[in-house]
């Protein structure tokens, strides 16, 4: 009998489990860099009949970040997901790509090696921060600080002398020649504020309040922060003239707030809220109703021909209609017909070569990071990394959405960028840091912890059938022996548990009830 | 180059794409199979097809010398899932299951919420009631909604894991 617990205990204890070798995330990585060099060498092909001169540069500066990252997510954070690195990889190489064919073609403005620059000095913080970044609960610490930082970088673009308009949007600033596009390093400024306001202020916000129809409202003070947030996301709208950035905002703190307190009137109150705000401001403000026109009617021929009409989004949908479903393959078809087919609309341009097939690939690629994100904030334990993570997750795929609906008109054409493809230092540099800290909190969310209450697996499938053996104080399972916790309540237990196994079954289990001390379990009341 | 090899590299590059897209949701499959069941290395698994002979051995040894004093249930068991073999012993507190470290059972299952459900005693009768799980709490295939009488030996699915009472 005591051999029997004494088994599992010599060969089980093990208070590490081996840390994963990361061959998914080699392969695949080898896959997407093997599709970023093949499309590379295609491009020069085609466009120019030999490989272009970067070629070299370009596809060893990629393997390059590819394998730095890979090692010092091997060092430093074993445990993270092991598909979000090659996707990105992936997707920050088709971009890439596509740049490259469009300066091949002469475009003005295309620039593939100052963008693999900023890939590369993107990758460079990203290593950065996981390397010293340990733990993201240390972030939360910046809750506030965050907020002050995001807010000053929504209002940065509207100051008189670095703020710049291109295009009608003001979203841009002008400093020292660099031009940024601050709402990127925001929209994570946010992300962290909100995370870290709503884990603390969660509780009001989801219980307090009465049922209405099946909803449960919030009461009218607690409407307060998404009054302000509502507030600040319209003055987007109407002074920088940019839906996709107001959109982006207001969408991701209705989403966290959902998050948090798994109350659906909120986002019942935010879609109603922010349409209201939109419609009063299309219907107020003449530069507004000019998009929602745009938007409409895009093949009204005044429209089209009018400085900063319809044009460019009927450019864009002929290039996509071009492509059809195979594409007309690397360097084949005429993307550059399209105005800033190298940012703005690389999606039509990807859409013209890669046809629809390839645009599908790219959208799953993209869909794989973010319900990694996504799987990442339901398995990590702390409140403030399942909010942090899903809200990364949650703003790369509203993103993806403003994007891709703004060059298919499904929603009026905004000035975001796709993420890691179209041509933009802070586009690229803001996502690779969403992306270190999705790994970063991923590692976490799936590192065995060494606290015991993580209930840790018990490595046996054999046990599935067989009878319970062991006592249940002994904190064994006949299967793996990896220790379990039942609850702070059984620990006092431990003390009086009898070294004999027999007694610990029998003893305590007897399920007496009037007299509830006398029996373990009687802690429990 | 022929025309016919551009269209063949045209569509090979597709392939390749999609060969990266299925790939990479190959990897994620592994989420779908129970937690940390394909994690574990060769050596681990050989070990644990040698257990069942240990554990096997001693079952009988233990299954003699520990009857029930009294009718009724005496334990909670795990009989499913990653935490199999658990025992509780069962007193006159009602025991919370669920993923929150505050429960009685705390199980490391991102199908189970974190307070799942309760099992409790009322008069000589165990009941097991759902506390608003997201993913339910079953008896066989009914869904528990209220509480309901729970009897010896009948398995009650909270998210990967079975649970149920025995004598």
């Amino acid at each position: 009998m005591s051999a029997a617990v004494e088994a599992p205990a010599g060969r089980t204890v093990e208070p590490t489990e081996r840390r994963p070798a990361r061959l998914a995330e080699l392969f695949l990585l080898i896959l997407a860099l093997a599709a970023g060099i093949t499309a590379f060498a295609m491009v020069g092909r085609s466009v120019t009949g030999e490989l272009p001169s970067d070629f070299w540069p370009v596809s060893l500066l990629l393997t390059g970040i590819g394998v730095a990252a890979h090692v010092v997510l091997r060092l430093r954070a074993p445990w993270a997901d092991q598909v979000i690195l090659p996707a990105v990889v992936l997707l920050n190489g088709l971009g890439l790509a596509m740049i490259l064919r469009l300066q091949l073609a002469d475009t003005k403005g295309a620039d593939a090696w100052s963008q693999m620059m900023y890939t590369a000095l993107g990758a460079g913080i990203a290593i950065l921060i996981i390397w010293f970044l340990r733990d993201h609960r240390w972030i939360r610490r910046l809750t506030y600080t965050a907020m002050l930082v995001g807010l000053g970088l929504v209002v940065l673009p509207l100051l008189p002398v670095i703020g710049r308009e291109i295009n009608g949007a003001r979203i841009w600033v002008n400093i020292a020649g660099f031009s940024l596009q601050p709402a990127e390093f925001a929209k994570i400024a946010f992300a962290i504020f909100f995370a870290g306001y709503l884990v603390t202020n969660r509780d009001t916000l989801a219980l307090a309040g009465k049922k209405v129809l099946g909803l449960q409202l919030p009461r009218i003070r607690d409407l307060g922060p998404i009054i302000i947030v509502w507030a600040a996301s319209l003055a987007v709208l109407v002074f920088e003239r940019d839906l996709g950035t107001s959109l982006l905002f207001f969408g991701l703190f209705v989403a966290m707030l959902y998050l948090a307190t798994e109350r659906f009137s909120w986002v019942l109150i935010g879609l109603v809220l922010f349409a209201a705000g939109a419609l009063v401001a299309a219907s107020v403000f003449p530069h507004v109703g000019a998009r929602m026109d745009v938007w409409l009617h895009p093949f009204d021929n005044e429209l089209y021909n009018a400085v900063g009409g319809s044009y460019q989004i009927v450019q864009g949908t002929f290039a996509l209609a071009a492509g059809g479903l195979f594409g007309t393959g690397w360097g084949e078809g005429y993307p550059y017909l399209v105005p800033y087919a190298f940012s703005d609309f690389i999606y039509s341009s990807l859409g013209e070569e890669l046809g629809l097939t390839g645009l599908l690939a790219i959208l799953l690629t993209y869909l794989l990071i973010v319900q990694r994100g996504l799987r990442t904030a339901i398995a990590v334990r702390d409140g403030f990394g399942k909010l942090l993570a899903g809200g990364l997750a949650f703003v790369m795929a509203l993103q993806l959405f403003v994007v891709v609906g703004g060059i298919t008109r499904i929603i009026p054409l905004t000035g975001l960028t796709l993420p890691f493809m179209a041509q933009g230092g802070s586009s690229l540099l803001a996502n690779w840091i969403v992306i270190a800290l999705l790994l970063r909190v991923s590692d976490n969310a799936r590192r065995p912890s060494a606290l015991p209450m993580r209930g840790t697996v018990a490595q046996g499938g054999g046990a599935m059938h067989d009878p319970i053996v062991v006592g249940a104080h002994d904190g064994t399972t006949p299967g793996g022996g990896v220790p379990v916790r039942r609850s702070a309540a059984d620990a006092p237990s431990r003390g009086s548990t009898p070294s004999h196994p027999t007694e610990a079954i029998s003893g305590p289990l007897d399920p007496r009830r009037d007299d509830p001390r006398g029996t373990t379990g009687g802690e429990h009341l | 180059m022929s025309e016919l090899t551009i269209t063949l590299l045209r569509l090979g590059y597709l392939v390749l794409l999609w060969v990266f897209v299925l790939s990479a949701i190959a990897v994620l499959r592994r989420d779908l199979s129970p937690r940390g069941a394909p994690r574990a290395s060769r050596a681990e698994r050989r070990r644990a097809e040698a257990a069942p002979a240990t554990a096997g051995a001693s079952a009988g040894a233990a299954a003699a010398p520990a009857p029930a004093r009294r009718s009724g249930p005496t334990r909670l068991v795990v009989t499913s899932g990653p935490l199999t073999g658990t025992t509780l012993p069962l007193s006159t507190a009602s025991i919370l299951i669920g993923r929150s470290p505050g429960c009685t059972l705390v199980l490391d299952d991102d199908y189970s919420s974190s307070r799942h459900a309760r099992i409790f005693p009322q008069g000589d009768q165990w009941y097991v009631e759902d506390l608003g799980s997201t993913n339910g709490t079953f008896i066989g295939d009914t869904q528990v909604s209220g509480p309901q009488p729970l009897a010896p030996g009948v398995g009650v699915r909270i998210g990967q894991s079975v649970v149920e009472l025995q004598g």
